[in-house]
């Protein structure tokens, strides 16, 4: 499956397992910043890591300082291969940006990417293939 | 996002490596609010200047950036860690990494301001003036009841508008996002600064739009405004409210839902020690307090949190004396939010009347928190 016409919202391609949440994610207080753990037992990704994934969720809440918690992921190699945001948000476009992680923006009515499902996407060319 | 030639050579590279990564930060916040293009802003105030928020990776980060980068337009910076007139208890390793953090910052031109309420200590813009706020609750503040015009900006956006004077022109620096498209109504009466809290709480769940109005309640004052805007801030992504009858969606907050705020945040009965602050309190804050506690002594260790500005208005009209001579503490340029002073190995819990304070204390700092109004604490813990 190919969902194009993705909005680039930081450029670069990653790839890796897809993890998805329809929950918003305080990035300062919901991970761990050395495992890349979502930590809150809360969060329907509680104890799912975000290393090398591709992350699927709706945009980030809370601390401004979530940015710089997105940048420290990055340095400690904990960090997603990419982001795919349904409303891509300040804290999530600054830190990546920063951090080098791809974004992209959803497009409306886009078909929801499956849990684990291998995904790779193309920020500059604003797609997504997800391999079934 | 369209940007002219000079921001196109900066975004480049060629005004170094630090623009570089300040524009590549200010296209990426455009792209995804929607920008057309920057503006100048007239004042930036930065947060991610507490070691605990920042960590080793930010201290390298500000280290390097802060060797070529340089403010171009008026910047305040957030409290740090703590108060370096009483580093008892904080770690050597904590004071040298925090150390680090304030000389980058200073070595950048800001002012050297470590408050999380910037409005109440500088001089406030015309309304409707640009700026590029990142402290959520100033954001929310200065938006609301200043007429600023800022986004809810993260500590690196803030960073990046802070060296080149400039911001997005999106969101709620347009007056449509500032006109809410959903109301939130409350149907009880709001006893203390504490209720107001909670609706914040509620409403940064509840609300995906920038912008809010709340109905059934009366104008906040200073120290509600403060207890709102920080709460909204903390739970959300919405920047901005309004007091009054919204257009479109209106969602109700009752008890019903403050209980369940309530619930969620206040995990304990009672406190080893009581935190003040977060926002920082103001002089308004103080005299009440000064008041509530007048002829009596705290019953358990009480720390107030305020800006040095404030400690030292405060310490003028003798209303430092009087808290302290009912035992509070004061610790300037830090606050409740991310704090050292408060550990899980020294404290299982702490009172506090902030939403924003006890979301942290609970979430961050892994200590319980008896969440109580400004009052009732005076009432309880003061004899």
């Amino acid at each position: 499956m190919i969902i194009s016409n993705c909005k680039k919202i930081v450029g670069g391609s990653g790839e890796g397992p897809a993890i998805v949440t329809t929950q918003p994610i305080n990035f300062l207080a919901m991970v761990d910043q050395k495992t890349g753990m979502i930590t809150d037992p809360r969060h329907e990704l509680h104890e799912k890591l975000l290393k090398g994934a591709v992350l699927v969720f709706p945009y980030a809440i809370g601390s401004s300082v979530g940015a710089y918690a997105i940048y420290s992921l990055r340095e400690y190699g904990s960090a997603p291969s990419a982001v795919v945001c349904t409303r891509a948000d300040i804290t999530t476009a600054s830190g990546c940006a920063i951090a080098n992680i791809p974004v992209v923006d959803l497009p409306r009515g886009a078909p929801a990417i499956e849990q684990g499902a291998i995904a790779r996407v193309e920020a500059d060319a604003g797609t997504i293939t997800v391999k079934v | 996002m369209e940007l002219a030639r000079d921001e196109e050579e900066a975004l480049a590279g060629k005004k170094g490596e630090a623009l570089a990564s300040a524009y590549r930060i200010l296209v990426a916040i455009g792209e995804a609010t929607g920008a057309s293009k920057l503006v100048p802003i007239k004042w930036a105030h930065v947060s991610g200047v507490n070691y605990n928020t920042i960590g080793d990776a930010g201290v390298q980060f500000l280290d390097r950036f802060s060797s070529t980068a340089r403010v171009a337009v008026k910047t305040t910076v957030n409290p740090m860690g703590y108060d370096r007139d009483h580093p008892e208890g904080i770690p050597e390793k904590f004071q040298e990494k925090q150390a680090s953090i304030v000389q980058s910052y200073e070595r950048m031109g800001v002012t050297p301001s470590f408050t999380c309420t910037p409005y109440e200590v500088f001089d406030i813009p015309d309304k409707g003036a640009p700026v590029s706020f990142a402290e959520s609750n100033a954001a929310v503040f200065s938006n609301s009841l200043l007429g600023l015009m800022t986004n809810k900006e993260s500590a690196l956006s803030a960073l990046a508008s802070s060296v080149t004077g400039k911001a997005p022109l999106s969101d709620l620096r347009l007056e449509e996002a500032r006109s809410p498209k959903v109301g939130i109504e409350a149907d009880f009466k709001f006893e203390s600064e504490l209720d107001y809290g909670l609706l914040g709480y509620f409403a940064g769940k509840a609300v995906k739009e920038s912008s809010v109005a709340f109905s059934g309640i009366a104008r906040p004052s200073t120290i509600e405004a403060k207890a709102l805007s920080a709460a909204i801030g903390t739970s959300g992504s919405c920047g901005m409210f309004t007091i009054g009858q919204g257009r479109g969606e209106k969602i109700s907050f009752t008890r019903k839902e403050a209980k369940a705020a309530m619930d969620e945040l206040s995990t304990a009965q009672d406190g080893d020690v009581i935190t003040l602050g977060s926002p920082q309190l103001g002089m308004n804050e103080l005299d009440l307090l000064a008041k509530l506690t007048e002829g009596k002594k705290f019953t358990k260790r009480c720390m107030i949190f305020c800006s040095r500005a404030i400690h030292g208005q405060a310490a003028k009209v003798g209303l430092t004396g009087r808290l302290e001579r009912s035992g509070a503490e004061f610790m300037c340029d830090s606050c409740t939010c991310f704090t050292p002073y408060v550990t899980k190995e020294k404290y299982d819990s702490v009172v506090s009347n902030s939403v924003k304070g006890t979301y942290y204390m609970n979430n961050f700092n892994k200590v319980k928190v008896a969440l109580k109004d400004i009052r009732t604490i005076a009432k309880e813990y003061a004899e």
